[in-house]
């Protein structure tokens, strides 16, 4: 059965999940949600700003769709592909999207913005060269209070851009 | 008359880093998620938090019986009144002394407002720690309470602050936590005025929102000294008021401050005393981070305030009398109480001329409500809302353009205001004068921007139900405050012709790491990257009062641009030597010392040659900077709204804002500086504001319910940076940070009064309030 879980001692459940395309096993409690769980096991990428499913910091990419973290229960991601920040791009080596946000001036204080690019791949995953309408609907989940959305939208533009020439070549 | 181009023998245009759009250090690894803020490392051992709040507006705390909490599997700790020191001290972050009153205790037996502080839990487990703090039980003797200001004042009110120990609060028994009077008086009040208009206007409680929640970790480095890793604006205010809260000496304490996820003042407050109590207690690391929910109501949130203006006019457009009267709520502590009330009125009076007369009277009011603070804007936000609808109504008396009526009584180049002197934050503040202002450029770039004159006639004529109007407001602020605010930064050189820049300023998201970085590097003629940047440890960097008052960019770059200046001489010894020159023939350009005839050396040879060949010496300086003045940067705001007067809806259609602040360091950066603000101040405008039930209770502390602007509801925000050069700033620079936040309300309630002829007095303009005031404008 595919959504088979197994339950563990000291009351956690072992989820088998992809986490950036690498597959792992990861303990979690019952009632932990996906942001706790994966904060828990490393990814800090993927940040608390409210809990409660109202800001957005916490967004990450769960089978191919954005997802609240706070408000997805880690155990309903079992079999499961996940993309957090971390699975974009690093320092080394960023994503477009990543590249796009710095170069834009749009990452302030930062901490929203892997919700944001998360938000962001997915709309240019779907829509790759999406309208400033389409784009702000599609940040409208994940609140910023340092820069007013200004440069980030600047910076969809400009990575949607980027990467419809890198499809080109 | 200072020259308003560049003086100081240097010119913007022949500027290589500065004034360029360089990137910020810090993005990359911020948009790759590295953990980088204070909730990202994980520390072994770690004790959860969580407080116990007050369910109470007013209340005693009668009896306290933690024994239930105590045995909660997992609890390592409860901290009650009776464990912690009684020290009377000030939660505002600001430079020492203080000038808020001391009326705050770690942990007290009686509490103020609903979401005080009761007790403290540090447990293995955070569900542990909650589980404990329920089971805290408390016997309240609960007293009257009072939530609105003007009853606090009144004889027979509740007194808030009762205890003997606190110290300087002006006048206890009445609530008052602050109260500052100044009249400058030159003739009979409003004997030369032709027209004399006298209004209130209102805000309610707001709040920051930063998206990082207040986070500490308190834990214990190899001497047993307390380290705390927390998101703050002031790390070495931290460092003093928890020494002095916890009766701790300063050399105990190790302030670190990582990435920090905004701030916006709320991060001035010094909170983290408990968890640094509870690490003391329990000898474990323990992280202590606010809910949303306490976010809100248990941090810190702008001062409510009702500002009663009276001014007086000539048909001509002279200013002849201003009075200001300000009443701020200040909820159950003094926080910033003075200094914040004390801006509202030296931050906004100077703005135009006032020919004969100029009162304020300011008074900061305890009640039992949630506590202020600091609040990017800083009292002008609650000044300016008053003062700018103001110059709007008297130029509409007098029958005069309400720019060209700006436009004829703005403060100029080389001129004061009597209000500089007499108030400063928290004390006298000092005499100045405009040395630099790009105000007339401002404000014909945004008429222009935003079509005003064509706009205002087109305007003039409409009818049916949906109607537009533009509307416009000019801005000050300061450039941190003179001689209070100190900074200092330290350089030394590496090997490779690279250098460490270590700075106390408090980088909370702003991009100062960055520009503190390019100023460096301009003066050393590198590239920015070349800097290398450690900020906001108080064991490694030198001082700096922290991020606040539109400080940084004018006094820390003060420091950074000194401390360069004495780096590059003792380079230019080492190259003199190297080269056979004198160093005054000598410059700093493309990470080469260079002679005029074009000799040259790299500077790794400089430093290799330092560290191992001649005269051995590490070539390294600090230096620290503060201001004599505070030179103002200015703004002109305008806005096109469009009101649907019959459902009260105010759309923003376009807003245009041009920001003179000098020299832009980092014009990117600049801009997105004023973009952040302005939409703060917009969402301020248009739905912001924390309610309370009839006993003090919270009712919106969420962002589901409070609601902030998100991406599609954000009207276009257009900034245009205004180029001026302020001799007293580091390469001509001024301050960014704060202005940009005042001007939505004045200039959308003064846009949605042309579209419709309703004044808005009281924030925010929610659709019941814009149907309330159009009805009332009809009844007129």
């Amino acid at each position: 059965m595919k959504n088979e879980i197994l339950e563990t001692k000291d009351g956690l459940f072992t989820v088998t999940v992809m986490v950036n395309g690498e597959k792992k096993e990861l303990p979690v409690r019952n009632s932990e949600s996906l942001l706790d769980a994966l904060r828990r096991h490393g990814w800090k990428g993927t940040k608390k700003g409210c809990d409660t499913g109202d800001c957005g910091s916490c967004t990450v990419i769960l089978n191919g769709r954005p997802v609240l973290g706070c408000l997805t229960p880690a155990v309903t991601a079992h079999n499961g592909e996940i993309t957090t920040i971390e699975g974009l791009g690093s320092v080394h080596e960023p994503h477009p999207l990543q590249e796009a946000f710095v170069e834009a001036g749009a990452v302030q204080c930062g901490f929203c913005i892997p919700g944001m690019i998360l938000s962001s791949k997915h709309l240019l995953d779907n829509n790759p060269m999406p309208t400033e309408a389409e784009i702000r609907k599609a940040l409208d989940g994940n609140l910023c209070r340092c820069t007013g959305y200004v440069k980030q939208v600047e910076a969809v533009k400009k990575a949607a851009a980027k990467m419809a020439r890198g499809r080109k070549k | 008359m200072t020259d308003l181009k560049p003086g100081n023998g240097m010119n913007a245009e022949e500027l290589k880093v500065v004034n360029k759009p360089v990137r910020k250090q810090d993005a990359l690894g911020l948009a790759c998620g590295e953990p980088v803020f204070a909730d990202d490392q994980e520390f072994k051992g770690l004790l959860h938090a969580r407080l116990l709040w007050s369910p109470h507006a007013h209340a005693r705390i009668k009896k306290i019986d933690v024994s239930a909490a105590l045995k909660v599997p997992g609890v390592k700790a409860v901290l009650t009144y009776k464990d912690v020191p009684r020290v009377p001290h000030t939660t505002a972050g600001q430079g020492y002394p203080e000038p808020s009153p001391y009326d705050t205790y770690t942990l007290d037996n009686k509490v103020r407002y609903v979401g005080d502080r009761v007790a403290a839990v540090a447990a293995e487990t955070l569900e542990a720690a909650q589980e404990a703090v329920s089971r805290i039980k408390v016997d309240y003797e609960v007293l009257p309470a009072v939530l609105d200001p003007f009853e606090a004042m009144k004889d027979g009110a509740p007194v808030i602050h009762d205890e003997p120990d606190s110290r300087n609060i002006p006048d206890a028994k009445r609530n008052i936590a602050a109260k500052f009077d100044f009249e400058v008086k030159n003739g009979e009040w409003f004997k030369e005025a032709d027209h004399v208009l006298e209004h209130s206007w209102s805000i309610p409680y707001l709040q920051h929102c930063a998206l990082e929640p207040h986070t500490s970790i308190a834990y214990f480095d190899n001497f047993g000294r307390v380290v705390l890793r927390t998101s703050t604006q002031v790390p070495f205010h931290v460092r003093r008021i928890v020494a002095q809260a916890l009766k701790l000496p300063v050399k105990k304490i190790r302030v670190i401050k990582p990435r920090i996820g905004g701030g916006f003042g709320s991060k001035q407050e010094v909170l983290e005393d408990i968890v640094a109590a509870l690490a003391l207690k329990t000898r474990r690391p323990v992280k202590l981070e606010y809910t949303r929910k306490e976010t809100f109501v248990s941090s810190r949130t702008r001062h409510p305030a009702v500002c009663r203006m009276k001014a007086g006019v000539k048909s001509d457009g002279t200013i002849t009398d201003a009075e200001m009267e300000i009443t701020l709520n200040t909820g159950a502590y003094g926080s910033h109480a003075l200094t914040v009330m004390m801006c509202s009125g030296s931050h906004t009076i100077p703005m135009y001329k006032v020919k004969n007369n100029i009162r304020f009277v300011g008074r900061s009011v305890y009640t039992n409500l949630p506590v202020a603070g600091a609040y990017r804007g800083y009292g002008a936000t609650q000044g300016f809302f008053a003062w700018e609808c103001m110059m709007d109504m008297l130029a509409e008396r007098i029958g005069m353009d309400p720019v060209e009526f700006r436009r004829k009584n703005y403060i100029r180049l080389g001129e004061g205001s009597p209000v500089f002197k007499a108030m400063g934050e928290g004390r006298e503040g000092v005499e100045q004068v405009i040395t630099s202002t790009g105000l007339f450029e401002a404000i014909q770039k945004g008429a222009d921007e935003i079509k005003w004159a064509e706009k205002r006639a087109k305007y003039a004529k409409q009818s049916g139900p949906v109607r537009r109007g533009v509307g416009a407001a000019c801005m000050m602020q300061g450039s941190g405050i003179p001689e209070v605010d100190m900074a200092s930064a330290t350089i030394k050189m590496n090997e490779d012709g690279s250098f460490n820049l270590l700075v106390g300023a408090a980088d909370l998201g702003t991009g100062s790491d960055t520009i503190l970085a390019q100023i460096a590097a301009e003066v050393l003629g590198v590239k920015t990257e070349d800097i290398v940047v450690t900020s906001s440890d108080t064991d490694v960097t030198p001082f700096d009062v922290g991020a606040y008052a539109s400080s940084t960019t004018f006094i820390s770059g003060g420091a950074a641009k000194k401390a360069a200046e004495k780096v590059r001489d003792m380079v230019l010894a080492v190259g003199a030597k190297i080269l056979d020159k004198k160093p005054e023939e000598l410059r700093l350009e493309g990470g080469r010392v260079v002679a005029a005839d074009g000799a040259s050396c790299a500077l790794s040879e400089v430093a290799n040659t330092s560290l191992y060949y001649y005269d051995q010496h590490q070539i390294c300086a600090t230096a620290s900077h503060y201001g004599h003045t505070s030179p103002p940067p200015f703004q002109a705001n305008f806005a096109e709204v469009e009101v649907d007067t019959e459902t009260g809806k105010v759309r923003v259609l376009d807003y245009v804002s041009c920001v003179d602040c000098g020299t832009a360091i980092n014009p990117q950066l600049a801009e997105g500086q004023n973009d952040g603000a302005v939409v703060n101040g917009i969402s301020h405008t248009l739905s912001e504001e924390m309610e309370f039930s009839s006993n003090g209770t919270p009712l919106n502390a969420s962002f589901r319910r409070y609601k902030i602007l998100s991406a599609a509801d954000t009207p276009p925000v257009r900034t245009f940076i205004i180029p001026t050069w302020e001799p007293n700033g580091p390469f001509g620079a001024k301050s960014v940070s704060e202005i940009g936040i005042n001007g939505p309300l004045p200039a959308i309630a003064n846009a949605i009064y042309a579209a419709c002829g309703a004044r808005l007095f009281d924030a925010p303009f929610t659709p019941d309030r814009v149907l309330a005031a159009i009805k009332k404008a009809g009844k007129r």
